[in-house]
Formats: C-alpha cells, structure tokens, sequence
C-alpha cells in the first residue's frame, strides 16, 4: 500500500548492518577463495602451467572425467528413481503424504560420513546385499562393491535422491489435475497423456533437481573417498592430495577453477535450456 | 473406458508404487542399520547383529580421543550458532525493506558459501589459516563454521521477515514509535521464532560438518566428524555406528525442537520446502 | 481559512518518471468528514500516505493546526490511521493494540488501563481486551483498529479504505457506525474510498481523484446535481452524456450541437463558447413518452427506440436508442409519470433544462 521504502532518512543506517556480516565473509571467504583460484595462475611462477598439467597429465584427465561420469550417472539415476517417487508423494493424501516426505527428510537429518559408512556395512563381502544375493542363489560368490564404481553410485545416489526429490515435488504438487483431466477428456491415452501434459508441466522441476544433483555431486568428497577405488578418484579428493601431501597449491587452485567452471556452466547451460521463455 | 487401458493404468499404479516404497526403505534403511549396529555385541560390522549389548557405547565414553572431540565439537558448535545467528540476522535486517545500491552482490556474497563447492572452501581456507595461524585453533574453527552457515541464518530470517507484513511497521510508526521501538516491539518478537531456527539449523550444520574441518583440523583439536572419519579409514569397529546414532539423535531432537517452535507461528526451511 | 485543521497547497508526488500526486490542494475544516474518492491510481491513497508522513512530498506543503508537517516523522505528527487490512499486531491482544501508542506517550499504566477500557466499549468490543486479532472477525478487527487510532485522541483520524475487506451488509453497518462515532465525537477525518455509494453516504464533503488530481470538491449533493467535468458526472451515480460542441453561452446556460441535435443545459460557470462539451443528465430525472406530444417549453427532448427494459422491483429502466446514443431512463413505478413501454417502442426522451449540466472533459 504505502511505499515506505521512500527516503525515510532514519532507515539508511539500518543498511549498515550488513557490515560485520560482509565483512567475516570477505575476509574468510571471498578472499582465501579468490587467492586460491589465483594461485592456479601464479603458483609456483606466473603462467598456465598448471592448466597445462591438468590437460595433459593421465590423472587429472581421468580425474575431471570420472567427476563428471560418475556425477552424471548419479544424476541420471536419481532423476529415474526421484521422478515416480516424487509423483506418488505429490499424488499422496494429508498423512500419508507428510509420512513419506518425512522418510524423504530423515536422510538430511543424518550425516553424511555416517551414511556413506552405513554404506560401507551394506554392500562388504559378508554385508547385507551380498549375503541376500548369495543365499538367494542368485550368485555364486560375493560381489565386490565397496572400493569401486557401485559403491560410489550407490552412497551418491542415497544421499543426493531427496535433492532430486523435493524439488520435483515441490513443482509437482502445484500442477492443477485439471489439465491431466482435460487431456483424457479430449482422448488421450495415458502414455500420451502424460508425454504431452505432466512431463512438461513437471519440466521446472526436472531441471532444478538435475542441475542441483549434479552440481552438489561434482564437488563430492566423502563418498567417493570411501566407497570408492583408485578408479573413481574424483576431482575433490585430487585437490585434497595436493594440498595436504603434496602442497602444490598451484595445481589445487586449477582444479578448483576447473571444478567452480563446471559448476557455473551447468548453472548457466541448464537454466537456459530449462526456461526457454528467459532467452526472450 | 476399455478394460484394457484401465488395467494398464492399474500396471502402472502399481509398478509406480513399488519402486517408491523400495526407495523409501532404500533411504531409510542405511540409517537404521547403523542404530541397531550400534547396540551390537559382535566385535566387528556383522547385520544383523548377534545380540545386543551398549560396549560401543561404553567404549566411546571410555576412550580420549572420543570424549576429547565430543568437547571439541560443543566448544565450536555453541560459538558458532550464536555468531551465524547475530551476523545472519543483523545482515537480513539490513537486507529487507532497504535501498542499497548493489543489494544483488551484497546478497549475492552473503549466500555463496552455499554454491561454491565445499572442498574449494575447505583447501581455501586452509591456506589462508595457514598464513594467520589459525589452523587447529577454536578460533579459526569458530569463524571458519560461521562462514559455512551464515547463509542459511540470512536465508531463514529473510524468510520471517517477508512474511511480517510491512504495514505493522507502518501503523507502529503512525502510532507514535521511533525505529527502535518499531524493531523492538513489533518486528524482533514477529521474527524471533525465524531467529531461533536459524540459530538451531546453525549448529546442526556446525556439528555434522567434516570437510572443512578436516582440512583445518589438528591431532589435538579436532570435532567428532574428524575423528569419526579417522576411525573408519583405519580399523572400522561399530564405535563409529555408537557416534553415528548419538549425532543422529540429536539432529532429531534439533528437528522435533524446531517443529515446535514453528507451531508458534513462523515457518523455516528445517523442512526442506522452498 | 482559520478553521482549517489540516491544509494541503500545491502537493505533488513523482516516482522518476510517474507523477502520482500532480497538485493538490485542499482545506479540511475542524469536526469535517472529508473523502478521497477515486478509482486506484488516482492518487487518493498516496495524497493520504503523505498526510500521515509515510511518503515524502517531491513538492508543496502540509499544514496541521497552521503548522508545517514535512520536516516531522510519522511517529511525531500525531495522526490517527486506520489502514486498510487493519494491521492489527499479530502478538498482541487487543488490549495490548490499544494501549500501544499510550506507551510510546509515556502515560502512566494506571490511566492506560482506563482509556483503553473506554474507548473498547465506544466502539462495542468492552470485553475483547484479553483476545488475540487472529480470534476476531473482520469487523471486529476494524473496530480494534479504529479504537487504537483514536484512544490518543489525535486532531486528525486518516483512514484507508477500511472497510473494503468486509462484506457488504457489514460494510453498510460498519460505515453508519463510523458515522455515528464522528458524529459523537467530533473528530475531523480524511476517508480515502473508491466506492462512491459510500463516499455519498458518509461524507461531509467529497473530493473527487482523477490522475493525481482533485476534479472537483463538494457537498454529496454538490458532486450529485452539480457535476464540473465529465469524469466526475460519470463515476458519481449514473448518468447519460451526450457530447457536442457549444454554439451559444447565456445567462447560466448553453447550448450544445451534437448528432444532429441541439440541446440546452446549464453552465456550471466554466463552460465557453466553441469548446467540446457534454450534457450531463441523471436517468431519474428523464422521462419517457409517446412520441407525438409536442414539446414543453423548458425541455430538451429526443426521439427514439426502446432497446432494453428491466423490472427493478422499486423502478423500471428502460435503455432507449436516441439521439446516436443509448440513454438510460428510470421511472419509479406507481408514479404519475409511469407507463409501461416494450422493447421496439417508439419513443420520446424528453427532460428538463435545468436538471441538465454541460460538463468538459476531464482535463482542467
């Protein structure tokens, strides 16, 4: 009603206190982030060596390319998984759909390191997983899936799927049943019907879910740290070596670049291809 | 309707159906069997467990090095609420319902912390540390986990205070109340259960924080996230599911506290809704 | 002006590069029930806002009591607002609403206690103090809201559209009860409405908002019988304009060519010959008849067809194709003048001269 952001001099102070707030983050934020990303360019000597080595040596190569499969793959799995769970949640009633979402939370509530070692129980030689797949009969002897590939997807997976969840959900239960109706109405089959109507009405949070997942599992420490093996190394654990064994602050600064580009482009990338309406 | 179509849809339902439920034990399930290996009697990580017996807990309670990180992980936690809770709340004052040029970076800067990947965070603020000798000091872990959840302070009481509406400020002010008596007695009290949840949500980042920590940690002053992480590199015992279970429950007991408190009229982001 | 409470010259409003107060200028007298009439946009709300000091003038000057409001905050110029979702404190009881700007007065608890008491059971709520506003109605609320406005006893009581959120049969008892208080009172009040039944209902005087501009200012029945411009003839009851150019100005009436018709109406004084112009002429008082009978002197009459009729229970309203335009006639039924005419009718439309206004276009 009244516009009482205008000119109201005893108010300008009140913008003042930002201050100390700015200022912590500056100091032990903005600034150590921003002499890191510049020492990829002037540790040891000023120069793109270290870019260079990141291109052209095997381990980092494999490194960026593991992050990014293995980044990928969680994705695109929790999005297959994500998108049923989400559609039975928003399609739930009042306590059945608060129980599930509920279940969806838990998983926040419980760190990280002690979920990935609940992992670690699960899926050892004499784990859950494989005494049920061997007693089963459904192998003849246990599977290796710590200290490799499936381990780390599935760690990522358990902890990224609510990622994925909740912001589908959060889209899904705003779509008016409606438009499902009229287009069964009109005579579409459900295959169709939802091809043509959900999917898209569901779009923004498809897009919000991917790129949220993907970004959080680019930067990813922990798990693939211990669940996974030599050949999952992923670019985190790379920064973490080189700067605490082998203190080549130059080469951590590149990757960090590296890593921080790969994030604002899928930012950038997925949000246009999401909301094609901003090109406009 | 033809039958056929009503019973794919019904194929469809159920299959939709099943691969939740599997989801939801999926999520759920990791966590609950660390609870009940927590209580286990066996000497190394067997599910189900033989028997039941509290010698993990009794170990971890027993051991230094556990006790010491515990301590170390309140002397942080504690500090750092309260500072995330101040900063974060002065900052969202300063934010809402003023005109700052460049109000877009400012905020822009405030949230940061949440986007930039957290490795790049942890290496550095190590290096800096490393210049002010602050690694493996109180201090350093004070500001470096205030850093780390000042955003979601900020995000928590912008959140309250969108929702306490501006003309309360306005008819206060008709009404004869100077600014600070605007703030004091209308907005602090509307915004005070927003306040609270980011102070609560603060300290529960704090706690389960590891990366970080890891990187600006020392043998002699470390959190329990470190220690746990240790543990499990090295020999992997349920002493670990023992502290895994005791930071569980206390995030629930943070979550159940918040779920009261936000019966008292204001909402958070405890929930996961944006 | 010596009785004037509060006075407005020359107040203007800009936002870069919207204008929206341009210029206003109005005096409002001691115990004066003044309203601020308008559709949104029209400045009304902003004019108000400036008055209460929560927006600041780009240019021109209050006056309260003589003295001048702009250097003075909202919480030092003494003003009562009633806003228009109440903006009741959500934390505090009713009680605790009321006693609020006591306490910023600094009285004492023992004489808060007691005006607030009084003035709760002056507006019918005595034993609401312990209650929160979540657990009261609507109009509940608005009175809470009027009491904390006035238990200061301020010169001056500004209210926003108060009633707007309250349904209609409530909004009809809210706005004889708001009456009444003034009445009892005394007090002086700036309204700002854009429901013009009710400014017509509650106020003293009207002043009409267009664009950021007063149209015109008077009594209801000023604004009624008298309209000045067009904007204000139309957005005040209902009414038929016929647009022509003047031929002729004499005496306090004109005469105006239009359609191939010549209609004679009065000058409401700044009407000049050869200007654009309307004839302004209440539906109550045009009248229907056979189109044969010859025409009374001191009338206006056209020919025509009966388009549309509706049964109104208390009247008929008849929508009759004349002069190149619809014009809207209302008879009461059960008067002398009532005949029952059906649609393809043809008819005469016919009025007197003095109950028509010649109006300009809005802009003044």
């Amino acid at each position: 009603m009244f516009n009482s952001a205008a000119m109201r001099p005893a108010l300008a102070n009140r913008a003042l206190l930002v201050v100390p707030a700015l200022i912590l983050l500056f100091c032990v934020f903005a600034y150590p982030v921003g002499s890191l990303l510049l020492r990829s360019l002037s540790d040891p000597v000023w120069g793109l060596q270290n870019f260079r080595a990141i291109i052209e040596q095997p381990v980092y190569f494999n490194a960026l390319r593991n992050t990014v499969g293995i980044s990928g793959s969680v994705t695109l799995i929790c999005l297959l998984a994500g998108y049923p769970l989400a559609y039975t949640i928003a399609q739930a009633s009042g306590r059945m759909q608060r129980l599930l979402i509920f279940s969806v939370l838990i998983p926040f509530w419980s760190s990280i390191l002690v979920r990935t070692f609940a992992w670690l129980v699960i899926l050892q030689h004499r784990g859950l997983v494989n005494r049920a797949i061997v007693g089963l009969g459904i192998v003849d002897a246990p599977i290796t899936m710590v200290h490799n590939r499936i381990g780390v997807l599935a760690g990522m997976v358990h902890i990224l799927l609510p990622f994925m969840v909740l912001p589908l959900y959060a889209v899904m239960v705003r779509i008016n049943g409606t438009y499902t109706q009229a287009a069964a109405s009109l005579g579409a089959p459900p295959l169709k019907n939802f091809f043509r109507v959900y999917l898209p009405l569901s779009w923004p949070g498809v897009v919000n879910g991917t790129v949220l997942v993907f970004v959080m599992g680019l930067g990813y420490f922990i798990t693939p740290a211990l669940l996974g093996g030599p050949g999952d190394t992923m670019i985190a654990q790379l920064i973490e070596t080189e700067v605490s064994d082998l203190g080549r602050w130059g080469v951590a600064g590149a990757l960090a670049v590296v890593l921080l580009f790969g994030v604002a482009v899928t930012f950038a990338l997925l949000f246009r291809v999401g909301n094609p309406a901003t090109r406009k | 309707m033809m039958p056929a179509s009503v019973r794919t849809e019904f194929l469809w339902r159920g299959l939709r159906i099943t691969i939740s439920a599997l989801l939801v034990v999926f999520l759920v399930a990791p966590m609950l069997i660390v609870v009940v290996i927590s209580f286990s009697s066996a000497q190394f990580l067997m599910f189900p467990p033989p028997s039941f017996s509290l010698q993990w807990y009794r170990k971890l309670f027993g051991d230094p090095a556990w006790i010491d990180s515990l301590t170390a992980s309140i002397e942080i936690v504690v500090p750092t609420g309260i500072l995330a809770m101040v900063l974060g709340t002065a900052a969202a004052l300063g934010l809402a319902r003023s005109e700052i040029p460049g109000k877009k970076i400012i905020t822009g800067l405030l949230m940061a912390p949440i986007v930039v990947p957290v490795i790049i965070i942890a290496a550095a603020i190590f290096g800096a540390f490393r210049i002010w000798n602050l690694n493996g000091s109180l201090l350093g872990f004070i500001l470096a986990h205030t850093v780390l959840t000042v955003p979601y302070v900020v995000s928590t009481v912008l959140a309250s205070l969108q929702m306490v509406d501006e003309r309360y400020e306005n008819a206060a002010l008709t009404l004869g109340a100077p600014p600070w008596a605007v703030f004091r007695r209308i907005v602090f009290p509307l915004i005070l259960p927003g306040v609270l949840s980011g102070l609560l949500f603060a300290m529960v980042i704090s706690f389960d924080e590891l990366v970080v920590s890891l990187f600006i940690g020392s043998p002699t002053f470390r959190p329990v996230t470190v220690q746990m992480w240790s543990d499990v590199l090295g020999d992997v015992d349920p002493t670990i599911a023992a502290v895994g279970t005791l930071l569980f429950l206390f995030s629930l007991l943070v979550l159940l506290l918040e779920a009261l408190m936000r019966h008292a009229g204001m909402s958070s982001p405890l929930m996961g809704q944006s | 002006m010596s009785d004037a409470i509060l006075e407005l010259r020359d107040v203007r409003k800009i936002y870069g590069s919207v204008t929206a107060v341009d210029g206003v200028s109005v005096a409002l007298s001691s115990g004066e029930f003044l309203s601020f009439l308008g559709p949104s946009g029209s400045g009304k709300t902003t004019t108000l806002a400036m008055i209460a000091g929560l927006v600041e003038p780009t240019a021109g000057d209050i006056l309260l009591k003589g003295q001048p409001l702009n250097p003075l905050p909202p919480y030092r110029r003494n003003i009562g607002v009633v806003f228009q979702n109440y903006a009741l404190f959500p934390h505090m009881t009713v009680a605790k609403n009321i006693a609020f700007p006591l306490e910023m007065r600094r009285v004492a608890g023992a004489e808060i206690e007691q005006r607030v008491a009084r003035v709760l059971s002056l507006v019918g709520l005595a034993d609401f103090g312990a209650r929160l506003p979540s657990q009261l109605s609507g109009g509940q609320q608005q009175r809470v809201a009027l009491a904390r406005a006035m238990v200061f006893e301020p010169p001056l009581l500004l209210m926003d559209e108060p009633l707007g959120a309250l349904d209609k049969k409530l909004r009809e008892q809210m706005q004889l009860e708001i009456k009444q208080l003034h009445r009892n009172m005394g007090m002086s009040i700036i309204y700002v409405t854009h429901d013009q039944e009710e400014a017509l209902t509650m106020s003293d005087r009207i002043a009409v908002f267009n664009n950021g501009r007063i149209e015109q200012i008077g009594t209801p029945a000023d604004l009624y019988e008298h309209p000045q411009t067009r904007f204000v003839a139309n957005f005040i009851g209902e009414t038929n304009l016929f647009a022509g150019m003047v031929s002729e100005v004499a005496e306090g009436y004109c005469k105006i060519n239009g359609n191939g018709l010549e209609l004679r109406a009065r000058n409401g004084g700044s009407i000049k010959k050869g200007q654009k112009a309307f004839v302004a002429v209440r539906p109550e008082r045009t009248m229907l008849c056979e189109p044969g009978r010859a025409v009374a002197p001191g009338e206006n009459r056209m020919t025509g067809e009966v388009s549309e009729t509706v049964y109104l229970g208390r009247s008929r309203k008849y929508v009759v194709r004349a002069g190149g335009a619809d014009v809207t006639v209302v008879q009461q039924i059960g008067s002398r003048l009532d005949t029952a005419f059906s649609i393809g009718d043809p008819v005469a439309v016919h009025w007197k001269i003095e109950d028509a206004t010649a109006v300009s276009d809005s802009a003044i």
